[in-house]
C-alpha cells in the first residue's frame, strides 16, 4: 500500500508544495493538512515543511508549535509515527520538545541560500534508512536561523546515542558539532535544516540527492 | 534574554559597531526581548502565576533564554 504522508501548511509556510512533489516522486502519496485541523486524516507519516510560519514572530517555529494540529502531531510522534521537520519544521520540532536543542541566528548573521555537502551519520531513522552510512549528499540550505544550539550535556547525549543524523562537511552557520540533522531516540522523528525536498529534480535543483529521504519513508529499497 | 552560554551574534554585531565608533568601554552587548502585557483587573498572585506560565512555556524558550517578570499597577498606559 502507498504510504500516505501528510504535509501541514501553516500561515507563512513556503515549501509545502515542493514537499508534496518530493513525496510523490519518492513513491508516496502526499496528503495536504491545514494547521487548524484537529486530526491527521489517517496519514502514516507527517512532513512539517519549511518557510516562515507566522513570519517567524516571537521565535522561528514558536507560534506554529502551538497551532491546533500540533497536539495530534506530538501525540502521534510519541506513539511512533514518522515525522520529518525540514528547516522551519525542524525549528517547530525543537519548540514542541519532540527534539532537543534550539535553532538560533546564523553565526555570521547572514541568510544563507546555497547547496551544501552533508554526510549522513545515522541510517536507522524512518527518513534515512535508504542510505548507506557516511553517504555524502548535496542538499540546498536556505535559512537565517540554522545555528543548532544545545547544552553541553545534551550534546554529549546526542553523540553518545548516535542521534546526529547528518553533519555539514563545511559548517555554514556555527551549529554545534556541525549538526545539520538530528532524530529522537526512537528514530521516527527527524529534524533537518537543509532541504531534501528541493533536491529531487535535476531540472530545477542541485541534483536529486534528496530523494533518498522520501524513498526511505515510502519503503523503497535498493 | 539569551542565556550567557548561548552565542548572541546580534549583540556581538552591535558591540562591534559601538567599538568601531570609539566607545571602547563597551565590553559586551546582549540583545533580548521585552513583552508588555496588559490585563483586566488587579495584579493578583493567581494572575502572576498565569503570566509566569506564559513566559516559561510560550514567550521564552528555556533551552536558550531566561526571563524575568515585572508587574506595574499603572493607569493602563
Amino acid at each position: 500500500m502507498t504510504t500516505r504522508v501528510g504535509v501541514i501548511t501553516f500561515p507563512g509556510t513556503l515549501d509545502d508544495r515542493d514537499a508534496a512533489t518530493a513525496i510523490a516522486l519518492g513513491g508516496g502519496e502526499a496528503v495536504p493538512l491545514w494547521h487548524k485541523d484537529k486530526d491527521l486524516n489517517g496519514v502514516d507519516a507527517i512532513v512539517l515543511p519549511g518557510g516562515f510560519s507566522y513570519g517567524d514572530y516571537l521565535r522561528a517555529g514558536a507560534l506554529a508549535s502551538v497551532s491546533p494540529i500540533m497536539d495530534a502531531v506530538v501525540d502521534s510522534a510519541k506513539e511512533g509515527m514518522p515525522v520529518l521537520g525540514i528547516c522551519n519544521g525542524f525549528q517547530m520540532l525543537c519548540e514542541t520538545g519532540l527534539l532537543p536543542g534550539a535553532l538560533t541566528r546564523n553565526e555570521n548573521l547572514n541568510f544563507i541560500c546555497r547547496p551544501e555537502l552533508i554526510t549522513i551519520t545515522n541510517t536507522k531513522t524512518s527518513w534515512t534508512n535508504f542510505f548507506q552510512p557516511n553517504t555524502e549528499l548535496l542538499i540546498p540550505i536556505k535559512n537565517g536561523e540554522g545555528c543548532y544550539q544545545i547544552s553541553d550535556e545534551g550534546l554529549k547525549n546526542l553523540e553518545a546515542k548516535g542521534l546526529v543524523v547528518a553533519r555539514y562537511n563545511n559548517n555554514p552557520n556555527g551549529s554545534k558539532n556541525d549538526i545539520a540533522a538530528i532524530c529522537n531516540e526512537a528514530g521516527n522523528v527527524v529534524g533537518i535544516m537543509p532541504h531534501p525536498e528541493h533536491a529531487v529534480d535535476g531540472l530545477v535543483g542541485a541534483g536529486v540527492d534528496g530523494l533518498g529521504f522520501f524513498w526511505s519513508i515510502a519503503g523503497v529499497t535498493v | 534574554m539569551p542565556k550567557p552560554e548561548i552565542l548572541d551574534p546580534q549583540g556581538r554585531a552591535i558591540q562591534g559597531v559601538f567599538n568601531r565608533d570609539g566607545h571602547e568601554l563597551v565590553l559586551g552587548v546582549r540583545q533580548g526581548k521585552r513583552f508588555e502585557i496588559s490585563v483586566n483587573g488587579p495584579i493578583t498572585d493567581e494572575l502572576l502565576d498565569e503570566i509566569e506560565e506564559l513566559a516559561a512555556n510560550v514567550l521564552s524558550n528555556p533551552i536558550i533564554e531566561t526571563y524575568a517578570i515585572y508587574a506595574d499597577e499603572g493607569d493602563g498606559e
